[in-house]
């Protein structure tokens, strides 16, 4: 057997385990962001969203957030999914399986990414599914769509996978989340217009990463935007490539994994 | 020609990042098809060398060659050749044992129709088969052993590598898992102990390397090395003992309880002459025993050898 077939067997083999371990955890994995973006659709959306009308190019406050909110969870749902399950499998030396077998190391990285990606899709169709019983939607560019969600679910599941790879306790897989992501997201842009801002908050809020992704993803859906959406896309490029190599680079050097 | 060896260890050094010198440059050549043992104390290092040897651990010298293939510069391809049981449980406690055997043949680039096949097979021969579809978390301590000896053959592994694979295990289990892995051995496998064990390893394995701080201390054929135990020491039920122990030449005996003696005498020394002389102090024997194993006999003084020699230097 070629090494392409086997590298390739290998990557089906870690992804298939990743959606197993996502289906088989459901109840932890899949509803619990579907409970969260339900609330915020009712809250944020229609009881107050009801109040401030308009926003931007004619939508409403419940259309212009649904973009922020898919891409939000979609963004938290990868991070999670790929540290957790990565860490999970250092804290157990399941990791190990992986390490002592003669795949490479990126395939290992492809397959945690493939799988993370796979949840922040499945959760992101969701809470867009969700969102439809509250409000309708055309989604302007189909393929910016896609391919922005597809970026932002790539660049948060490489994170949380450099995350894992440091962490040594199940405490530091919460730390990034709870103190750098969480942050990150909410001044993003999901719940408003940058442009709403006075300087130099405006301009602070295009060093945040998340700015570009949500906005990226909000043209797709509504055709509207904070930034530059060519702009947006080699940010998200940069990161992916950038997170791509630093994660290789680890797993090369064996950090957090051999001794 | 001679054969290529399963395993050629060169010069191989580690010193962690906290300074500690756990090899001080081993070399050792395992031949293809032996049954080898790797003895030594805790902490003397073979942990560590069988954590290169899989790659879990990175060396700070020197290389190793399974079956001509280097760790170090051929890393996939030597992995193909190597099967490991490592010496802690190391899979998803979460997943069933027929999920576990066949994601690691998954990882080694094994079809999966070809690893489902391979898994019942090691599985009913492992007599796990009946557990498969259970959560590995449910097996006793003995049966996710056995788990490990059946997730390392799911690669048909040319060196199969077992760290302690018995530690905890009760002895039925423990007899079948060695008739499992004895069969394996004699099919063509090459297999790599270490256990604390030694009466595991003196019963299985053909040639023997003893370790300690991070060197060889002793490298040669079970036989060899069993040879040159000169003296040995048997534990005698008697019948009745008489206050005074007698005296007899070559023989040095000891009192362990009103009916139990301790003789400790040459390897040339001739049992019958002792029974005999015993006989005429009134001493009868009814039963005796090895006090303990020849191999720990050995392994014991040569690493105590090897201290007391270092110490003295110092």
């Amino acid at each position: 057997m070629s090494n392409t077939a086997a590298n390739l067997v290998a990557l089906n083999t870690i992804v298939r385990r990743e959606i197993v371990r996502i289906v088989r955890i459901w109840t932890q994995t899949l509803i619990p962001p579907a409970i969260t973006m339900t609330l915020y659709f009712v809250i944020f959306g229609k009881l107050i969203g009801s109040r401030i009308g308009t926003i931007q190019g004619g939508f409403s406050y419940m259309q212009y957030i649904v973009p922020g909110l898919v891409m939000m969870s979609v963004i938290n749902n990868c991070y999670a999914n790929i540290s957790s399950s990565f860490f999970g499998a250092k804290f157990s030396r399941a990791v190990e399986e992986m390490l002592v077998s003669p795949m490479p190391n990126w395939v290992i990285l492809l397959g945690y990414v493939t799988g993370a990606v796979a949840r922040g899709l499945v959760v992101g169709a969701m809470v867009l599914g969700i969102a439809l019983l509250f409000t309708s939607l055309h989604v302007a560019h189909p393929f910016i769509t896609f391919l922005s969600v597809l970026l932002g679910a790539t660049i948060f599941s490489l994170a949380g996978f450099v995350n894992a790879v440091y962490a040594k306790k199940f405490d530091d897989i919460a730390l990034v989340p709870t103190f750098i992501l969480t942050p990150l997201t909410y001044l993003g842009g999901v719940f408003y217009s940058v442009k709403m801002l006075s300087e130099p908050w405006q301009a602070i809020s295009h060093a945040n990463p998340i700015l570009y992704m949500v906005n990226a993803f909000r043209f797709g859906v509504l055709g509207i935007s904070d930034v530059d959406v060519g702009v947006a896309f080699v940010v998200m490029i940069g990161f992916v490539v950038g997170l791509s190599i630093v994660a290789l680079q680890l797993l090369k050097r064996g950090v957090g994994l051999r001794s | 020609m001679s054969p290529t060896p399963a395993l050629v260890v060169d010069n191989l050094r580690k010193t962690y990042s906290n300074g500690v010198e756990a090899l001080k440059g081993i070399s050792l050549t395992v031949q293809p098809g032996d049954f080898f043992a790797l003895l030594g104390p805790n902490g003397a290092g073979k942990s560590t060398l069988i954590g290169i040897l899989s790659s879990l651990v990175n060396s700070s010298g020197g290389d190793a060659q399974v079956f001509g293939v280097s760790v170090n510069k051929q890393r996939s391809e030597a992995m193909k050749l190597i099967g490991l049981v490592p010496q802690e449980i190391n899979f998803n406690q979460f997943e069933k044992p027929f999920d576990i055997c066949v994601n690691e043949a998954g990882f080694y680039g094994i079809p999966r129709k070809i690893a489902a096949e391979r898994a019942e097979k090691y599985l009913k021969e492992l007599r796990l088969w009946d557990k498969a579809q259970m959560q590995a978390r449910t097996l006793s301590g003995g049966m996710k052993r056995r788990l490990m000896i059946a997730r390392a053959m799911m690669n048909e592994p040319k060196l199969l590598i077992l760290d302690e694979p018995t530690a905890g295990v009760d002895i039925e289990i423990r007899r079948s898992m060695w008739q499992f892995v004895s069969a394996i051995n004699a099919a063509g496998t090459t297999v790599i102990l270490t256990t604390h064990y030694l009466e595991e390893a003196e019963s299985l394995c053909r040639n023997i390397a003893i370790i300690d701080h991070g060197t060889i201390i002793e490298n040669t054929t079970m036989k060899r090395l069993l040879a040159t135990l000169d003296v040995e020491t048997f534990v005698l039920d008697v019948t009745a003992m008489p206050d005074e122990l007698p005296s007899l030449p070559g023989v040095t005996l000891r009192r362990r309880d009103e009916h139990m003696l301790e003789a400790e005498m040459a390897r040339s020394h001739d049992l019958n002459s002792l029974f005999a002389a015993l006989s005429t102090h009134g001493i009868m024997v009814t039963s005796m025993r090895n006090k303990t194993n020849r191999l720990e006999e050995l392994f014991v003084r040569l690493v105590e050898g090897g201290r007391n020699g270092k110490e003295q230097a110092a």
